[in-house]
């Protein structure tokens, strides 16, 4: 059984880094931030367990499709494209 | 193939116009290249367009509008900006202008990130208890790898995630569309919406935790 982790002076909490992760995952932390972050996901199952959900999240939104644009819209621009084939 | 120069990155790497392969298709007017345009772009330009005007009838005229005068606007690009930037200009101004025709300062959708604080968590998920672990989550969040994302990336729930994402303040929504979704870079999103990068990650950020938060109640039940 992991062992919880001890909040020392100057380390993160856990209600710290979830205010953090995104600037982690842009990597736009500073690096000493960096650093205590990932320290603290190594010894942290509930913020890396936090992480991975994120990144689920991350991966559901990448994968949605979206149906753009109404077939009579679509039928407009066509006709635009027709013409400047022309032109 | 046709040659695009761009401003390099401020660490000197050329950045890659994501619709090169549509380019000379475009140049020799192929309706495929355009209805790829098309597809790649009405959605994220019609979100774009609505931040502008009164009403989505009116952005979509707006982008209408738009796509004629990139179809006569091409013979014009020259790739010193990608092409996304370049369509982008010309809707944003089309947008803004059609804005100002419709008394623009009354309705505009301010992208400010100021304003009250979220939360990413709600405070009471961490423990407060000084002599033990404070800050410290009460309740670990549960996995979501291999069950639970399969579920998740199945057609229901990528429905209820389009669903959860239109209840999104609209700043929010945006970011998180033309980020996540559509997959364009930091750099570019904060171009089309003239925010700075900070900004933009607030609201991304914000988004994002609200999403998380949603779908952690959603995936919980059955």
């Amino acid at each position: 059984m992991r062992p919880k982790p001890i909040v020392a002076p100057g380390r993160l909490s856990c209600r710290e880094l979830v205010e953090l992760i995104t600037d982690y995952l842009e990597d736009a932390l500073p690096h000493p931030m960096r650093e205590r972050f990932e320290q603290h996901l190594r010894g942290c199952e509930g913020c890396f367990a936090y992480l991975d959900q994120m990144r689920v999240l991350l991966s559901v939104l990448g994968h949605l499709r979206e149906e753009w644009i109404a077939e009579p819209a679509r039928g407009r621009l066509l006709d635009a494209l027709a013409e400047w084939k022309r032109s | 193939m046709s040659r695009a120069a761009f401003q390099p990155e401020p660490d000197g790497r050329q950045p890659i116009d994501p619709d090169a392969g549509l380019i000379d298709g475009l140049r020799e007017r192929e309706e495929s290249a355009f209805g790829e345009l098309v597809a790649r772009y009405h959605g994220p330009m019609r979100r774009i367009a609505a931040l502008h005007v009164p009403s989505s009838a009116i952005a979509e005229e707006v982008v209408q509008d738009t796509w004629i005068a990139i179809l006569h606007g091409l013979p014009r690009f020259e790739g010193r900006s990608s092409l996304r930037t370049w369509m982008l200009r010309i809707l944003t101004n089309r947008a803004r202008s059609r804005g100002e025709l419709e008394a623009r300062a009354k309705w505009v959708t301010s992208l400010d990130a100021e304003g009250d604080r979220e939360a990413a968590v709600e405070s009471g998920r961490f423990s407060d208890d000084p002599s033990s672990w404070p800050g410290h989550w009460r309740a670990h969040p549960r996995s979501w790898h291999g069950e639970v994302e399969e579920r998740i990336l199945r057609t229901e729930w990528q429905a209820r995630l389009r669903n959860l994402l239109e209840d999104l303040p609209v700043a929010q929504r945006i970011v998180v569309v033309l980020r996540d979704v559509e997959g364009w870079p930091a750099r570019d999103v904060c171009l089309a919406l003239d925010i700075s990068s900070g900004n933009q990650r607030v609201l991304l950020h914000r988004a994002r935790s609200r999403l998380r938060s949603v779908l952690e109640a959603r995936a919980d039940e059955a």
